[in-house]
């Protein structure tokens, strides 16, 4: 005897920070909503995990510095945060090290630092401009729909309020690149190295690519300001779970979705690896768009021009992380000891992360990458044994499909590779290294089932992002067959942790049922 | 070899240099007498050998061979042969059987026509694909999550068709076996000379009439074989030309004549949907899924904007390109447009293929229905008009008894 399906209003697919806002969301407005998390704790790549005896780390992103205010007001969402504000230290050789954070900049030249407040200020105003087009699901093109047109005639207006002067500087900007953009404003090489690689962090593209000057502005569309979250990354999820929890929200984790089952052309609900199956009309797959289309729901079920498009999306990753267990902290010339708290970056200067970009296009790994380090058990003593430390880097830029194969020769290599680059600022680090963890593109793959292993769920470029991410057609979370919906990163805004994208899909699928 | 560099690369990289000539050139070469051709996919295919008409009247009084080897042949296979194709096409796949071949009109997701063509069953989960136009892109990502194989065989099978009332007998009198049973869009195999042949009932005249599929080393027997056994009975080589002739007569539709692939078009408005062509009968809604389905469904809701029509036009002047009115005088609106238009021979009748608004069908263009063509013509360098009447009809201009006899009758 088979059992009768369990009903939901809405199954969310996988526990990630967005599928848990949109879930939560959902749930404060009455729906019974199921989410199936494949991992054995919630949150996909915003969790804390251990990784060597006693030392724990974020084990994707380590950084909070998007999260919307939009989404944090709509939960009553207040993250806590071990360290907030975080000062960028661009590291040097000699020890004479450049720091910033907002608007203010200390280390470099007078006429840098007066530059940069000017440069921060106008950048932060037009990232404004995008924080209004990213908490919104984008409007359709050429359609006869009332809202359609308020909403492009919001974004226009938003655009025009900047005044034309800087209307323009924006339409400009953002197709363009963020290396000429540093050369006209600054002296300081660090400071250029160190702006170059926060707009191209974790994408693929090159300071000299086009529109790296957009993915700097979508960096600073939440705030800007930089945070570590208590308790790792882990933490914000068993929070916003938590708050799901309370609006009656049913989690289940180790429950992997096998298949989004259609019945007569349109969505009935979800079978899970285990074999169970849970009715709903209502899909809403975190998951990538890839996976979700090709993988959960199969491209038989939708249309061919779609699932083209859905199979030529741009999504290798280019960033690793590096986690290692230290005995202690190693001794970093120049640093005083709050520094050891901020983030640390190694790009000594704009070419060196052109440089650096340049071999992952020939499925190789740079020689001297771009790295990102923080300390999080420096303020978050529940991350590693007492006097012991933590350290977490995004080491970039590193294929996801290597010439050869990601063999363990080549995996020591990277790390070694790491290892040297670091060196010169911390001499002492790879005595004090306890146990080591990497994963690269292909592991954050195979670990958080993100395909390619691009924590965007997709490269952010113009070409993939407002009106066509994930695709032309399908850009307002509701896939081409009733009942489906992405909220990952996958779809508008994008990716980092910021829950824009699981709450712009809630507020689809609520506004589909008030009419 | 040579010394020029760019011939050299091309020797390296095997790259055709110039038209194609298709398997059976080397005959149709030695038949032609006026020297007219053209490019079809890349091959040299005649306009006609010696005279259109000539070409044209052994359609319907005798047997005409038409070489379409240059058709796109497209070879899918594998388990999910069955369900990649009922995705491609709008109509319900699973009523081919094996043996059986079927017209079908493939469309992309806005439900707008890529082309038309048929679709062979030729064994269990293997099918071949034949269109006027090339698709091997779409066809390639329409297989994406399909266990299927995609193969463009456009070179590898050499085609001939062979169309008019003594087609039969002299097929019989090929060698061929069981011809008398097979049906209108079946196809059988069998053994000619030691090759495999396959032989379908299919063709583009609307007449009596099979085509022949077989490897092409074997193309130039096929036939002299073919001629040879039809020497008594009027077998004649044809052109496009007449071909074009005769299947505007059985009211077929041409890419690139009455309908543009709508992969190739830029300006929205100018694609059209299976319900605009006339091809309703073929989309079947009752599939949970197919190409266009999503959009098509929202056309039947809201209503079409163009509808594809016969017309039997008044006059003998061939109403090329002309424009279709509601009414002549003064008071007169244009409601379309005329795509294919022909003086039929075998039907002594003006006729032509024709679009129009939609709309106006609904108020003036139904079956029986009167509209008027304005019709350009020149007589010594001077332009003459004509507001010819035409009459909307439903059947096609031509549809003898014999196209459907099973067995057909000797000749």
């Amino acid at each position: 005897m088979t059992e009768r399906p369990e009903r939901f209003d809405a199954i969310v697919i996988g526990a990630g920070h967005n599928g848990l806002v949109c879930a939560a969301l959902l749930g404060k407005a009455g729906k019974r909503v199921l989410v199936l998390e494949a991992g054995s704790q919630v949150g996909g790549a915003t969790v804390t995990r251990e990784f060597a005896d006693g030392f724990a780390v974020s084990a994707c992103a380590h950084l909070v510095y998007q999260l919307q205010p939009a989404v944090t007001r709509a939960l009553d969402f207040k993250p806590k945060y071990a360290v907030e504000g975080l000062d960028t230290v661009a590291l040097d050789r000699t020890g004479a090290h450049v720091r910033y954070a907002g608007g203010e900049l200390r280390g470099a030249g007078a006429g840098d630092t007066e530059r940069y407040r000017d440069f921060h200020r106008r950048m932060t105003r037009y990232a404004g401009v995008l924080e209004h087009w990213l908490n919104r699901p984008p409007p359709r093109l050429a359609t006869r729909d009332l809202d359609d047109r308020l909403g492009l005639l919001g974004m226009g207006l938003r655009l025009r309020r900047l005044g034309k002067r800087d209307m323009r500087e924006f339409l400009r900007l953002i197709t363009s690149n963020m290396h000429d953009e540093l050369d006209e404003h600054f002296a300081s090489p660090l400071l250029k190295g160190a702006l170059a690689f926060d707009a191209v962090l974790g994408t693929g593209l090159g300071p000299r690519s086009p529109n790296s000057i957009m993915t700097y502005l979508y960096r600073l569309a939440g705030g800007g300001e930089l945070a570590v979250p208590a308790g790792g990354m882990g933490l914000v999820a068993a929070d916003l779970a938590g708050i799901a929890n309370n609006a009656g929200v049913d989690i289940r984790t180790d429950s992997a979705v096998a298949r989004i089952v259609v019945e007569t052309g349109r969505v009935a609900g979800v079978e899970t690896v285990a074999g169970r199956r849970f009715d709903s009309r209502t899909v809403i797959s975190n998951a990538d768009p890839k996976r979700t289309i090709l993988e959960l729901l199969g491209a038989r079920h939708v249309e061919t021009g779609f699932t083209r498009r859905i199979h030529h999306i741009r999504m290798q990753g280019t960033a690793a992380k590096l986690h290692l267990a230290l005995d202690g902290l190693p001794e970093m010339p120049g640093l005083e000891p709050r520094d050891y708290a901020q983030r640390l970056v190694i790009a000594p200067d704009a070419h060196y992360v052109e440089r650096a970009f340049n071999p992952v296009k020939y499925a190789e790994f740079s020689p001297r990458p771009v790295i990102e380090m923080i300390f999080p058990s420096l303020r978050d003593t529940s991350l590693a044994p007492d006097g012991k430390h933590v350290m977490s880097a995004i080491v970039q830029y590193v294929p996801y499909v290597l010439a050869g194969g990601w063999r363990e020769t080549a995996r020591q290599a990277l790390i070694d590779t790491v290892l040297q680059t670091i060196q010169p600022y911390a001499p002492d680090l790879e005595s004090r290294i306890v146990a080591s963890e990497l994963m690269t593109p292909a592991d954050i793959e195979r670990e958080f089932m993100i395909t390619g292993g691009h924590w965007h769920h997709g490269e952010l470029s113009l070409a993939q992002c407002l009106f066509v991410r994930p695709v032309a057609g399908a850009a307002q979370y509701r896939m081409p067959i009733d009942g489906l919906y992405l909220c990952g990163a996958g779809t508008h805004p994008g990716g980092g942790v910021s829950g824009a994208a699981g709450r712009n899909a809630a507020n689809v699928i609520l506004e589909r049922d008030k009419t | 070899m040579t010394d020029n560099v760019i011939d050299r690369a091309f020797e390296a990289f095997e790259v055709p240099q110039g038209r194609l000539k298709t398997p059976f050139h080397a005959r149709l070469a030695a038949l032609d007498t006026i020297n007219a051709w053209h490019t079809w996919n890349g091959y040299t295919v005649p306009d006609a050998l010696y005279c259109a008409e000539i070409e044209y009247f052994a359609i319907r009084n005798a047997c005409a061979v038409f070489d379409l080897s240059p058709m796109s042949k497209y070879r899918v296979s594998g388990p999910d042969a069955l369900p990649y194709i009922d995705r491609l096409v709008t109509r319900d796949m699973r009523k081919i059987p094996v043996g059986r071949v079927g017209y079908a009109v493939w469309c992309d997701d806005r439900g707008q026509v890529i082309d038309d063509g048929t679709v062979f069953h030729l064994r269990d989960g293997e099918y071949r694909l034949c269109s006027q136009e090339r698709h091997l892109a779409w066809l390639l990502a329409a297989a994406v999550g399909f266990d299927v194989t995609v193969v463009d065989e456009t070179a590898e099978v050499a085609a001939l068709a062979v169309q008019g009332p003594s087609s039969f007998s002299i097929l019989e009198r090929l060698g061929i076996q069981g011809l008398a049973t097979l049906k209108p869009f079946c196809l059988t195999h069998c053994n000619f000379r030691g090759t495999e042949l396959m032989v379908s009932r299919t063709g583009f005249t609307g007449d009596l009439g099979y085509e022949l599929w077989v490897e092409p080393s074997r193309a130039l027997d096929l036939w002299d074989a073919l001629f040879e056994a039809g020497a008594l009975t009027g077998i004649r080589p044809i052109g496009t030309d007449a071909l074009n002739l005769a299947r505007i007569e059985a009211g077929f539709l041409q890419a690139r004549a009455d309908f543009l692939p709508s992969e190739s078009v830029l300006r929205t408005g100018r694609t059209r949907s299976p319900l605009e062509l006339g091809l309703g009968w073929l989309v079947d809604f009752k599939k949970p899924n197919f190409n266009g389905r999503r959009a098509l469904a929202e056309e039947l809701r809201n209503g079409s904007t163009w509808q594809l029509v016969k017309l039997d036009i008044d006059g003998n002047k061939p109403a090329k390109d002309a424009y279709v009115y509601d009414r002549p005088g003064r008071r007169r609106r244009e409601i379309g447009f005329v795509t294919s238009a022909v003086w039929s021979p075998v039907c002594k009748k003006n006729i032509a293929l024709a679009t129009v608004r939609a709309t106006a069908r609904a108020a003036h263009a139904q079956p029986g229905d009167k509209l008027w063509v304005e019709i350009y013509y020149q007589r010594e360098m001077h332009w003459r008009r004509v507001m010819a009447g035409a009459e909307v009809v439903d059947k096609p201009f031509w549809f003898p008894a014999r196209r459907a006899a099973t067995p057909p009758a000797p000749y």
